[in-house]
């Protein structure tokens, strides 16, 4: 049984990393994670088969057959299972990112809780000094990416604002220097109660809320365009919280699962991060909101509107329109009716192309995602290096529910919060025209100077209704 | 089982791995690689399995008990919401 389950762990592992590397191609990218799947489910299966693998928690209170823990298990299985795939099966497209977030933040629950048995327990103690580093450290990326996931979550599923109250930054220090002084006596349980006189078991309970605490806070401030890295990071975390849980239940396919996470997921959270020209304590330190709101000043100045019909004469006649998706075309699942506009444009002789921003969205490449469930060819959809230079020979910039990502104050403004990242310079097209739901700012609450601009023309309106009007009055050309 | 330097020099060719497998992901995967990653680190259910099933007490086991649950949302959800990504990737190349 040693054997097979040997065996089974490793071709798991190594379904699991394929999977991974073929998830990472266009042309591959859905067998890879059928393989992953299928990696998954021989690992589950093969601890089911040999609960005792290389692992002694108890061994002699091993879970057997006819047993009621049993039951415990798959009720267990149960209970996880079908709300996630219930929920996962009906959330709109618009919603995936917040789902990928709180799936995220459970599994770094699941690092930080076997953590938690294994220090309750004191199995984690019994061998040296290595495997209580190992657990408390996981223990602690795992319950911090657990609280940050969740706030992450319920920000983005619009059930939580931020909160604001002075200090915060000092509260966060602080925080943080106690996370890691309880770290520190959870780790050498024994010589901390000395000087705290308190049972161990209560400082392993303050450590994993303090813990979660921290990550609360550290992300309740984030917002805007910085999501989609504060998502990564936590991703790539928990990937490495899973590694560490792995050395400590002596489990093989979670430390090299788990390892391979954490560095892709970091390699990913860098490349969104330099897209966006932040660094990473920018993201993490800044207090992005609060800056925000103290650059609305300034004389009150028109926004000037049109008719969705007009805006539609006018692409029709023009040579070329670089169409600028945002968030605002997936709150509206109006991505369908794009591309039919876009392929009425294209029978009447117009060069469409689609200009995606990294970070449009709230996810790096949630544009991309929308375009391809609409049916977009690839080679239509251009990046920012890409198509950047080619605005201002374009007659017609039609931006559709994206603020942040073409706000020229990016490039000008040296005072503005979104200062030096690099936007789409829509601006500089000849025309450009805005579908937008209302007057107000975006995501991240800065004022955007392109609505001003005296090429630009305001269509508003939910994107769904607007599209459908500029179609109808395309037909009767 | 695995410990000291091997457990370093593991973990020091699983990160390059890790670090290589991403470094050619065009920016239209990136949401679906992310999804994609998550699922992977559902792994965790194994050890979470390996604890419940070695419980003993009422702590240990409820302790053990939500950790299960916690993994398997994160593998089944992952799984799901990455596949429904990644689908729509294949309706569009057929066009």
């Amino acid at each position: 049984m040693e054997l097979v389950s040997e065996v089974g762990y490793f071709i798991a592992t190594g379904l699991l990393i394929l999977g991974l590397q073929r998830m990472s191609s266009p042309r591959t990218a859905r067998g890879g994670i059928v393989w992953a799947g299928i990696g998954m489910l021989l690992a589950v299966v093969v601890t089911f088969g040999y609960p005792a693998h290389s692992y002694s928690l108890h061994p002699e209170s091993v879970v057997g057959l006819a047993d009621w823990r049993l039951g415990l298990i798959v009720g267990a299985l149960a209970l996880g299972g079908i709300p996630a795939w219930w929920s996962g099966r009906r959330v709109p497209i618009t919603e995936m990112p917040q789902m990928v977030a709180i799936y995220n933040g459970l599994g770094g629950g699941a690092a930080a809780t076997i953590a938690a048995v294994e220090m309750y327990s004191g199995h984690a103690y019994l061998t040296g000094l290595t495997l209580p580093i190992i657990a408390v450290t996981g223990a602690m990326v795992g319950s911090i990416a657990f609280g940050g996931s969740i706030v992450a979550f319920l920000k983005l599923q619009g059930w939580m604002m931020s909160p604001r109250f002075p200090g915060r930054r000092a509260v966060n220090l602080i925080l943080t220097l106690a996370v890691l002084a309880l770290a520190v006596c959870s780790i050498f349980p024994s010589s901390a109660s000395p000087f705290i006189r308190m049972p161990v078991i209560w400082i392993q309970t303050i450590f994993f809320i303090v813990a979660v605490a921290l990550g609360v806070l550290i992300t309740l401030p984030i917002g805007g365009a910085d999501m989609p890295v504060v998502i990564s990071t936590y991703n790539a975390s928990i990937g490495l919280a899973v590694g560490f849980e792995g050395f400590v239940v002596h489990n093989p396919a979670m430390i090299i699962a788990g390892t391979v996470v954490g560095a892709a997921g970091g390699l990913l959270t860098y490349l969104m991060a330099t897209a966006m020209n932040r660094s990473f304590g920018e993201i993490w330190l800044s207090e992005f909101g609060d800056v925000a709101l103290a650059t609305g000043e300034g004389a009150p100045r028109t926004m000037q509107s049109m008719e969705p019909s007009d805006a539609a004469a006018t692409m029709a006649y023009s040579e070329s329109v670089i169409v600028v998706p945002g968030y605002g075309l997936a709150v509206a699942q109006a991505q369908h009716k794009l591309w039919d506009l876009v392929q009425l444009l294209q029978n009447k002789g117009v060069r469409v192309r689609f200009a995606v921003h990294p970070v449009a969205g709230r996810m790096p490449g949630h544009m991309s995602v929308l375009l391809a469930e609409a049916g977009v060819p690839y080679d239509l959809i251009s990046d920012l290096e890409e198509i950047n230079g080619d605005f201002p020979t374009t007659d017609v910039a039609l931006v559709i529910g994206a603020n942040d990502v073409v706000n020229p104050a990016a490039r000008t403004d040296k005072t503005s919060p979104i200062y030096g990242m690099p936007i789409l310079n829509a601006d500089q097209a000849r025309q450009v025209f805005v579908i937008k739901r209302g007057r107000g700012t975006g995501f991240s609450g800065v004022e955007n100077e392109l609505f001003f601009g005296p090429n630009t023309r305001m269509v508003f309106g939910d994107a769904r209704s607007v599209i459908n009007q500029m179609i109808q009055s395309l037909r009767e050309l | 089982m695995i410990s000291g330097f091997t457990a370093l020099y593991i973990f020091m060719v699983t990160a390059f791995a890790g670090y290589e497998i991403i470094s050619r992901v065009p920016v239209i995967l990136h949401t679906p690689l992310m999804s994609g990653s998550n699922f992977v680190h559902g792994i965790v259910l194994v050890g979470a399995l390996l604890v419940l099933a070695q419980a003993r007490g009422t702590l240990e086991l409820t302790i053990a008990f939500i950790s299960v649950v916690m993994a398997t949302s994160n593998v089944v959800g992952g799984y799901v919401v990455t596949e429904r990504m990644l689908e729509m990737f294949k309706s569009k190349g057929k066009e």
